[in-house]
């Protein structure tokens, strides 16, 4: 995006090695780092969630039913929450004047478990009293903290995206070189296997896939579905790049020389193919990855994917789809905000990476 | 391409048949039927069959433009899912009118003024396009009914079509076509848009253009004469893809905006397992890609000579 300022000429002039050049290009992409840090602090966020969070992801409250958002105000040198009363007519809540009650840092509330491991009672911020509830994002029909279900959803929506690009880049990588690699009546069959797969449009196969799953699995169970079934997809367009890679590397003289030296098929695709593909995949799996959040929240949303009361940015929007709530309570479309953020993220990285990676433009 | 159906259908059919349960299993736990009643019933889907026979019977069926009936709603299929088909097909095709013919003037726009305010002003929507789910903007845009009263709220027709004259009648379509064909056609207008800016600067640096400015030509005869033709080619490429994206897009766009196309057919078909159906709705939205494909390839042959000649 940004364009290239001429580099200095004081630096010692010293060829630079690929990745030392790589670094330097993606350094100057401002927007991109900026893409960087963002998801850093999202994936940190994610990782202590329920510390931040200041209530748990089934904390039901239903005196605040779809509460407005309450934000806490700066009175003197303390942050302090009003109390709210519900007047009068659905789910209206009026500010009750010079009731508030200050914030705290570091307040017991709700139990959780830090990593899954570590029990804790510990919040970084709350009021620590029931009717002085801080709902930074309002709340849900259930009256729970939209903010912290957000936060908890953060856990599952995020992860699903790395974990499932891990899984489908390395089979497709591995499948797409040896198909290349061998050619022949593999490749043959690999590739209209590809075809096949890529043929029907994605939301049409994940839900067929979704229909072999059976019903009244346990959430642990519908977290590993998820990535399976978006695995199932995704291998067949990396496979494809891979093996069109493939196809022109083996040719090349490092791979005569490795198999003179009487290496195995195996470990010449893997050692001596793949790597040289690497920045490739690199910069298509960062683009890739909203496309696998995405693939949870249309599960998800659409009742298929996580149920509740487990928290999902997929499933907390479905709340939204009843325009009733979602004309009286805009703040339940929050999650697609952070979806919108996480993805935003995601491409401007992607797309400094793949500036930068691409050596060819200045 | 039929290959390719069939394939399609296959695949589908064994998934299918891998499901746990057909749409009888939820009358078992009904005591008023019997269970001789739910034997014969089966027998007559063949549903007590292997699922491979199942699929003989299937592909036999469809070979004879029969789709089989659907057991949820208790009419025959062929019917019921021509006209969803026809739905998402109208809704796919506006979008993509719509897509492209607001992103490839502006991806024009961009390049020939590229690094000014209007090139940073699109790559900027561009990027908040790309982000932006089809989620949120069905979403966005049923709130903006809601609160406008501006356009109807989801479906496909007013409660009173029935009622209206023919003419009436498709301008009330008309009018319930318009916000879903414009939340699918922002969400893909974004990356026809980049990609149409990237490959016009591409040409624009070739050795032909500098060739054609060197003899004095005009700049706007440059671009639109020698550069944009050839800028075109790659786009007519990406095209399927895109098309994939869209029929994608549509699934999201039905179902949240109720818009009664092949992708609200299709999740409807799953939560009554109604498993034919599925089947028809997942070969179906593929047909429709294949032949957008097919069509594609057809353009690019007759824009590009060089695709022809092989």
């Amino acid at each position: 995006m940004e364009t290239a300022a001429p580099i200095s000429t004081t630096e010692p002039k010293l060829a630079l090695s690929p990745w030392q050049l790589f670094r330097q290009r993606l350094k100057r992409r401002k927007i991109a780092m900026l893409g960087g840090v963002i998801l850093i602090f999202l994936y940190l966020v994610a990782m202590f969630a329920g510390f931040v969070a200041p209530y748990g992801y089934n904390h039901l409250d239903t005196d605040n039913s779809f509460h407005q958002p309450i934000w806490p105000r700066l009175s003197g040198l303390h942050l302090v929450v009003p109390r709210y009363e519900s007047a009068p007519g659905d789910f209206v809540y009026r500010e009750v004047p010079n009731d508030t009650k200050p914030l705290h840092l570091f307040i017991r509330g709700d139990q959780y478990k830090l990593f899954g491991l570590i029990p804790s009672s510990i919040h970084l911020f709350g009021t620590g009293d029931q009717n002085y509830p801080v709902l930074l994002f309002g709340g849900d029909q259930f009256g729970r903290d939209i903010f912290s279900r957000l936060l908890y959803g953060s856990q599952i929506s995020l992860s699903i995206g790395v974990i499932g690009i891990l899984l489908s880049f390395t089979f497709g990588m591995i499948i797409g070189g040896i198909s290349g690699y061998f050619s022949g009546a593999t490749d043959t069959v690999i590739m209209r296997l590809c075809e096949l797969i890529m043929s029907i449009p994605a939301l049409y196969l994940i839900i067929s896939l979704r229909a072999t799953f059976p019903p009244g699995m346990s959430s642990s169970q519908i977290y590993a579905m998820i990535i399976i079934i978006l695995s199932c997809i995704g291998w067949a367009g990396m496979a494809r790049v891979i093996r069109g890679m493939t196809l022109s590397l083996r040719e090349q003289q490092f791979i005569l020389a490795a198999r003179a030296l009487g290496q195995s098929h195996l470990k010449i695709i893997v050692r001596h193919i793949l790597p040289n593909t690497l920045s490739y995949v690199i910069v298509a799996a960062t683009l890739s990855v909203p496309y696998y959040i995405l693939g949870e929240v249309v599960l998800s949303f659409l009742g298929v994917g996580i149920q509740e009361p487990q928290a999902s940015w997929g499933n907390m929007l479905t709340a939204a789809e009843d325009v009733q709530y979602l004309h009286n309570y805009p703040w339940l479309l929050a999650p697609s905000a952070a979806i919108f953020v996480t993805v935003l993220a995601f491409n401007f990285l992607g797309d400094g990476l793949r500036d930068a990676a691409d050596t060819k433009s200045l | 391409m039929i290959p390719l159906l069939i394939g399609v259908s296959l695949l589908t059919f064994l998934l299918m048949s891998l499901a746990p349960g057909n749409y009888f299993t939820t009358l078992q736990q009904n005591p008023q039927v019997s269970r001789e009643t739910i034997a014969k019933l089966q027998a007559q889907f063949h549903l007590d069959q292997p699922w491979y026979v199942q699929y003989f019977y299937w592909l036999k069926n469809v070979a004879g433009g029969n789709f089989g009936y659907s057991m949820a709603y208790k009419i025959p299929a062929t019917a019921l899912i021509f006209q969803r088909l026809w739905n998402t097909f109208v809704l796919s095709f506006f979008a993509m009118v719509i897509a492209w013919g607001i992103a490839i003037p502006l991806g024009i726009w961009a390049a020939v003024k590229k690094d000014s305010w209007v090139d940073r002003a699109c790559s900027l929507v561009s990027f908040v396009g790309l982000s932006i789910s089809d989620i949120l903007l069905s979403l966005l845009a049923l709130w903006f009914a809601a609160s406008t009263g501006l356009f109807p709220i989801g479906g496909a027709q007013s409660p009173v079509h029935d009622l209206m004259s023919p003419l009436r009648q498709l301008g009330d379509y008309a009018y319930h076509l318009i916000l879903p064909a414009l939340v699918l056609a922002a969400a893909d207008m974004a990356g026809i848009m980049r990609q149409m800016r990237s490959n016009l600067l591409d040409t624009l640096r070739a050795e032909y253009v500098t060739a054609a400015r060197a003899r004095g030509l005009g700049e706007g005869w440059v671009i639109y004469k020698h550069a944009l033709r050839n800028a075109i080619n790659p786009l007519l490429t990406i095209f399927g893809y895109s098309l994939a994206g869209l029929l994608s897009g549509a699934f999201i766009v039905e179902n949240i905006m109720a818009w009664p196309g092949l992708g609200r057919l299709t999740m409807e078909a799953f939560f009554a397992k109604d498993s034919y159906l599925v089947v028809d709705c997942v070969v179906l939205a593929t047909a429709l890609l294949v032949i957008g494909n097919f069509i594609a390839d057809i353009l690019l042959a007759w824009s590009d000579p060089r695709i022809r000649l092989k």
